[in-house]
Parts: structure tokens; sequence; C-alpha cells
């Protein structure tokens, strides 16, 4: 759910990234794009704001004016902007009292709670191993005690049987004897959907807090949800006392603004999240991997970072103005390929590239791996170095030789060639429309000579 | 405030209708009460309006177009207050206007069916139950088909609903095949002489391919009984939701060619605002809003009212 938001961040960071250099003036537009995109994405303005005004504070500093990649460089703040936000918390459920130990699962109508009380009564039998007792306190909506009843069963685990007419909080106190007789490490308790502005019903939660007093009070919020996350989440928050936030439907393509604006407002740590409707479809919430994904990945932050690892940045600006003037030599095609190499494993670069799924998938498609890396390599290395300055040198007969000296085929030279043609044409093209940084060039270069020759 | 004065439940319905909107409105009429301190409509006015709109998830184009109309008007500083709420209530409404019709009650065809969709947890169920209510009570016979064969419990829950309002269910086992549900549905329907089928159908998100393509081919196999059928194939909205509504709409349109939708849980602190947007951009009918859990709580859906509502002036 957070791709869109990544492709958002990197839509506009291309734009600066191919701009080189950055005034004041273009880092305050960027903010305001990065403000537009967190509202679409369904943050709440308030945080929006604060947000905002953070990564301000942090990008105006000479660090980003002055640095070759000053976009990447914005995009790295509010990435570390964006960790510190989700975290670092701990995402275990806390079940650290003399057991039975409850969990008590609050929210809106539909949010998921039922589901979600079964997600996780289950895992906790499966990771901690504990004996479970799932009990439905939901006595409004209609089949709602058949369906918690119906997802234990399926989990194996026992549930509370219901007694006809029996009240929330009669409900509450014998499953608390229950517990305690039969032996019970956990308790999960699904409560009925509510209005956080419904007085009684809250009224209602705090009784049923009283008696079960639960080491964990989880809200259960929707991905899908708008600004108003943020109120209904400080309503639950104030009048019952939340330990926790369970966010579900992350496997849809919702921008999931509001997983930012519940954490920031109430300061509940995110716990867990649903990414699906079978029982184990539950996982712990993971704030690097979250805010890694708002922009896509982990990614165009992993990669510059490992790209500033590998990259000898002065010779990097070297090659990159050379290539812009359109002296992209062979040479410097395999200096890219033996620096991607070093940047890692395919996949893992692969899985680095935010928003860019129809490319993904293209080369997953073709199958490009190391190995191709490697033989790309080779031929450039089988070359005399006058051949790698002026590839019109190169007939038939010297191809034969690559290919047999690189250990390929003439085809895969030949393919070869046309790329670096390609993108040596390219990249005089971009050098005429305004020229990339250094870093970019670079990066770019690696990444359009691996996608290049799929996009036919 | 507009009645339709044939419909005598309705009063009822209405007084509910503006507890739930006014409850769901509070926030922003604070807003602009806040505003009315201010004395011209200066460049940080306008973006404190905006700001509000956002907050009540119109989304950021949809705000910004009121907020650059308004900038246009002559707003006179003594009447400052009740002249924003005016422009921005009639600039909502203008948009909402076109695209309000309520539920038809009346049918040439029958069976009529009706099919309805959306994610998971957005009021499906409830609603069918609260338009069942609406159309029995008008004299008409309806079939509920109890195509949700995925969702722990959702038979016996639209069972419940079919105990409530007298109407037969057409159910299998959990997990059966809901297309070919459906289709024995329909027939029962034709044979029966039904006036009007609802299919409630597992809830999905708009993502998943596999579950468009099921409802999709709901869709094909009533088209084999009835080519003119599914009349109506409405989308059910949760008021809470924020700009993920466009997907949605997108999406089940693209699938199964929404003709209307209906808002839910507008009796909540969320005020919907993504409805404006979607009016604008989109060709669906807005038909009801949901405002309760009970039977009685569903509302033909009106623009003067939610607009007024939604900027706190009724
Ligand atoms: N407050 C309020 N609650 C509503 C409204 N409409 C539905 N609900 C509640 O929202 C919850 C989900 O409603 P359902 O009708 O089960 O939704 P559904 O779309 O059928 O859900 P799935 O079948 O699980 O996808 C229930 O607890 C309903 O009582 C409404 O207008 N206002
Ligand atoms: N796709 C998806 N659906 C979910 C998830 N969690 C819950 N649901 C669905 O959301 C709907 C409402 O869930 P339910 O547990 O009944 O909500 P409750 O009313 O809060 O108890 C059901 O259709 C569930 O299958 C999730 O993480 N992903
Ligand atoms: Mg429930
Ligand atoms: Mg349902």
């Amino acid at each position: 759910m957070f791709d869109a938001l990544s492709s958002k961040f990197t839509d506009i960071f291309d734009r600066l990234g191919k701009k080189g250099v950055l005034s004041e003036g273009d880092v305050d537009s960027a903010l305001r794009e990065i403000r537009v995109a967190l509202l679409e994405a369904d943050v709440s303005l308030q945080v929006v704001k604060e947000f905002v005004s953070v990564v301000k504070e942090k990008s105006v500093g000479g660090e980003v004016l002055k640095s070759v990649t000053p976009g990447q460089m914005i995009i790295k703040i509010v990435f570390d902007e964006l960790v510190e936000v989700f975290g670092p918390d701990n995402t275990s459920i806390d079940l650290q009292a003399t057991p039975p130990v409850s969990i008590m699962m609050v929210g809106l109508q539909g949010v998921g709670k039922t589901t979600t009380s079964a997600k996780l009564a289950y895992k906790l039998t499966q990771d901690e191993n504990k004996k479970l007792l799932l009990v439905s306190l939901d006595v409004a909506r209609p089949a709602a005690q058949e369906q918690l009843s119906i997802l234990a069963k399926e989990a194996g685990i026992r549930s509370l049987s219901a007694i006809l007419g029996e009240q929330p909080v009669g409900i509450a106190s014998r499953a608390m004897k229950v517990g305690v007789s039969e032996g019970y490490d956990i308790i999960v308790f699904d409560t009925a959907g509510r209005l956080a502005i419904d007085q009684e019903l809250m009224r209602e939660l705090s009784e049923i807090k009283n008696i079960v007093t639960p080491k964990e009070t989880i809200l259960v919020a929707d991905a899908l949800s708008g600004q108003d996350a943020v109120n209904t989440a400080n309503e639950f928050n104030s009048n019952v006392g939340l330990t926790g936030v369970a966010l579900t439907r992350v496997d849809g393509d919702s921008r999931g603004g509001a997983a930012l604006s519940i954490r920031s407002s109430t300061g509940c740590p995110i716990k867990l999240m649903g990414v699906g409707e079978k029982l184990g479809d539950l996982e712990n919430f993971d704030a690097e991997r979250i805010a890694g994904r708002i922009l896509g990945k982990g990614d165009i932050v992993g990669l510059v970072e490992k790209a500033s690892q590998v990259i000898d940045e002065t010779e990097a600006k070297k090659s990159a103005e050379r290539a812009l003037k359109g002296k992209f030599t062979l040479e410097d095609l395999g200096t890219q390929l033996s620096q991607v190499r070093k940047m890692g494993d395919m996949k893992g670069i692969m899985g680095m590239l935010p928003g860019i799924g129809k490319i993904k998938k293209q080369v997953a498609d073709a199958n490009i791996d190391d190995k191709m890396i490697s033989h790309q390599e080779a031929i450039i290395f089988s070359m005399t170095p006058m051949e790698r300055k002026n590839p019109k040198l190169l007939n038939g007969k010297r191809r034969k030789r690559i290919a047999a000296g690189s250990g390929t085929s003439v085809q895969e030279v030949n393919r070869l060639l046309k790329q670096h043609k390609q993108m040596a044409q390219m990249m005089k093209k971009m050098g005429k429309s305004g020229g990339i940084s250094g870093l970019d060039a670079s990066v770019m270069g690696q990444l359009n000579q691996n996608f290049g020759q799929f996009r036919g | 405030m507009t009645h339709n004065k044939t419909d005598n439940v309705k009063s009822g319905w209405l007084k509910r209708l503006n507890v739930g909107l006014k409850r769901s409105s509070d926030y922003l009429t604070d807003s602009l009460r806040k505003l009315t301190f201010s004395h011209k409509l200066d460049e940080e006015t306008l973006s404190e309006l905006e700001d509000i709109l956002i907050s009540a998830d119109l989304g950021v184009p949809m705000a910004a177009k009121v907020i650059k109309d308004l900038s246009l008007k002559n707003i006179t500083p003594e009447n400052y207050d009740h002249e924003i709420k005016k422009t921005l209530a009639a600039e909502i409404s203008s948009v909402l206007d076109k695209v309000s019709k309520p539920i038809p009650t009346i049918f040439e065809k029958k069976p009529y069916v009706m099919l309805v969709c959306g994610v998971n947890g957005s009021g499906k169920t409830t609603t069918i139950g609260k338009i069942a209510h609406q159309l029995v009570g008008q004299g008409n016979s309806v079939l509920l088909a109890a195509a949700d064969t995925f969702r722990a419990g959702a038979t016996e829950q639209l069972k419940i609903w079919g105990e409530r309002t007298n109407c037969e269910v057409f159910s299998k086992d959990p997990g059966s095949d809901p297309a070919s549900l459906v289709y024995d549905a329909l027939e029962k329907a034709i044979n029966d002489r039904t006036d009007v089928l609802i299919i409630d159908t597992a809830g999905r998100l708009q993502n998943k391919s596999e579950l468009m393509e099921e409802l999709n081919k709901v869709v094909r196999v009533i088209k084999k009984l009835d080519p003119d059928a599914p009349h109506a194939r409405l989308l059910l909205l949760d008021a809470t939701v924020g700009q993920n509504a466009h997907s949605q709409v997108k999406l089940f349109s693209e699938a199964i060619d929404i003709s209307g939708i209906i808002m839910t849980k507008l009796d909540g602190t969320a005020k919907g605002g993504v409805l404006v947007s979607i009016a604008s951009q989109y060709d669906i009918t807005i038909h009801a809003i949901g405002v309760g859990e009970a039977l009685e709580d569903l509302n033909n859906f009106d623009p003067d009212d939610f607009a007024l509502s939604l900027v706190g002036d009724n």
C-alpha cells in the first residue's frame, strides 16, 4: 500500500535529481510536493504539517544544497524522519503478567477486529506455544459470536461458548473465571465495533476493561481510512487507553498514511499488520520496513547508500561529464558494470528500486541476473584498450575473438555493443537537456544499461 | 432543508441524518468559527479554509478548486462566517446535485436485480437489510442471496437480516461458488416472480484481481438469465475512507461497471468528503447514506443537506 507514495516521491526527486544542484527555492517546492504527496496518502493534515517542518529544518542545512545529489539527500532525510516517527518500537505483544493474560481488541465497526482477534490468537499459539481462549463480547452485530467461533475452530483454538442474552460485561466476567479455572495463558477479547463518539458504548468498554484488566488494549484500524483516523484513534486512546495498534488491510492498494497519523498522534506503537483475510495473514509491524515502503521498498535510499559506498564520487562525476558530452566509452561501461556487481546481487538492487513495478516485472521476466552482468564485464575485458575507446574497430573477426575470449557468443557481444551505443546516445541527449549530477548519471546509467535492453 | 413529502417515513430518517451529519461536521464548524475573527480573505485565511476541507477528506485538488472559486468571491467582512459557509456549501452541492438519485422503488422489470459489492467491512450486509426493509415496506417481495460464501458467519448474518425484514434468504454451504449460487438464486426469483433480488457479496479489496474477476463472473452468470441484469450494481463506501475511495470506484467500475454508490457510517466523526471529488470525476449516481446500525438508518442522499452539514450550517 505504501508503493503509491513511493512512486510519488520518486517522481518528485527524479525531477529534482536531474536538475543537479538545488536552490533553497527548490527545497521549498520539494517540501510542498511532499506535503501534497503525504496528504494524498491520507496522512492527517496536522501530522503532515509537523512532519514537513521537521524535514524542512533538516533540509535547509548546507549539507543538502552542497550535495551532488541533493534530491536524494532530501529523500534520505524524509526516510530517516519516517523511521523516527514509526520507531524504534517494540512490536511484541506484552504478556508479562500472571496468567490468564488478557488482550482486548477495540475499534470502529467493520475494521477487522474479529478477524484480527482470531489471527492474533493463532499467531500466539504458533509463536509462543501458549494456551489461548477466544472470547466474543460482540452482542450487537448479527452473528458476530458465530463468526468468531467459526474462526476459532479453524485455528484450533477454543472459544468461549455464547449464552443467549448474556451481555458483554457478564460474558467478560465469566471468561475471566474460565480462564483461571481451566488454566489458560492468554484470553483474547473481541469487542463490538463502536463509534468513538458513542459515549454509552465507550463507557461499556471501560467497564469491560476494569473486569478483564488487559495487558494489551489494541486499537484495530483500517489502512484504507482517511483524515478521521486521527480523531478516532485519539478518542479511543483517551477513553480506554491504548497500548498498541493493529493496522488491517495492508494488502490493499491504499497509501496507508493512517499508519503515520495514528502513530504520531497517539504515540501508541503499531504492533501488528493484517495482510490478508486468512488466519496466517498477520505480521509484526516493522518500522524500518514500512518507512522504507513509503519511499519504495527501502529503496532509493538504500540504493544511494550502497552506490556511494562503491562509487568514488569524483571519479563518477568525471565519467558522467564525459558521458554527457557524448564520450561514454566501453571503458566507462565496464567500470559501471563492475560497480553494479560490487553493489550486490541484481535481485537485491531490483528490490531497492521504487515504484517501477512494470520494469521490475520486465526484468524478472527477462531473467536478468548476476551472471549476465559478469558476462558483459568479461566481454569488455576481452577487448583491447583501443577497441574499448573506438568500437568502430570491432569487425566480425574481432567480435568472434572477443566472444571466444569471454566465453560468450557473438550475439551476446553484438547485444552489448548495441546497448552501449544506445546508452551513449541517451546520455548525450540527457547532457543536452540540462544534465544530471555525477552520482545520478552513474547510477542511472547502470540501471538504464540493464533495463534498456528489455524495453525494446 | 429539502423534504420529500411523498415519503412519510423519511422525516424520521431526516432527523437521524441531521444528528449524524451534524456530529460529523462539528469539527468543521468549530474550525470555521475560529475563522470569523479574521477580517478578509487573505492568503492565510484561504489556506486555513483549504486545510479544513482537506481535513474533511475532500482531497487536495478538490479542496484547492473550491478555495479558488471562493477566493474570487466578494465576502462581506461582517457576514464573513455565513458567506464562507454559504459559498462552500453551494460549491459542494453544485457538484453533488448532478449525481444524486434515490434507489428505485418501483420496478418495471421483475425481478429487479441489485448486486451489492465493496471492500471488506464497508457495510454491505447491513445496508442490504436496510434496503430490504424499505422495499418490503413499499409492498415489494424481496429475495436475498447470500453470495458471501467466504467470510465466517456471513450467511448467518444475512439470515438474521432476513428474519428482521421478513425476506427469504437463498444460501448454500460455506465455500460454495458464488456465481452458481447467484444463478440459482436468480432462477428462483424468476420462478417465484419475486420483485427484487438483492445479492450480498464477499468483501474484497479492489487490487485483488482474482477476486474482481470472481465478481465479474457473477455478473456474466446473471446475464445468462437476464441480459439487462444486474440492474443496479452498487458500491458501498465507508465514510471513514480516505483517498483510496478513488481506487475503489475506479477498479470496481472496471470490473462490473458500478451504477451507484451508498456511503455508510456517516453517523460517526468521519465526513466522507471524498464523495465530492468522486462526484466531480465519475459518472456515478450517489443513492443513499447509512446513519446507524438499525433497520431504518438509511437515508436518501440529499446534496444540500450533505453540503450544508459538511460546512456546519444546519
Ligand atoms: N455506525 C454505523 N455502523 C454501520 C453502518 N453500516 C454498517 N455498520 C456496521 O459496520 C459493520 C460492518 O458492516 P457489514 O454490513 O457486516 O459490512 P460488510 O461490508 O457486509 O462486511 P464484510 O461482509 O465483512 O465485508 C457492522 O458492525 C455494521 O453494524 C452505519 O451506517 N453506521
Ligand atoms: N483483505 C483483508 N481483509 C481483512 C483484513 N482484516 C480483516 N479483513 C476483512 O474485513 C472484514 C471485516 O472484518 P471483521 O473482523 O468482521 O471486522 P469487525 O467488524 O471489526 O469485527 C471481513 O470481511 C474480514 O475478512 C486484512 O488484513 N486484509
Ligand atoms: Mg466483529
Ligand atoms: Mg457482509
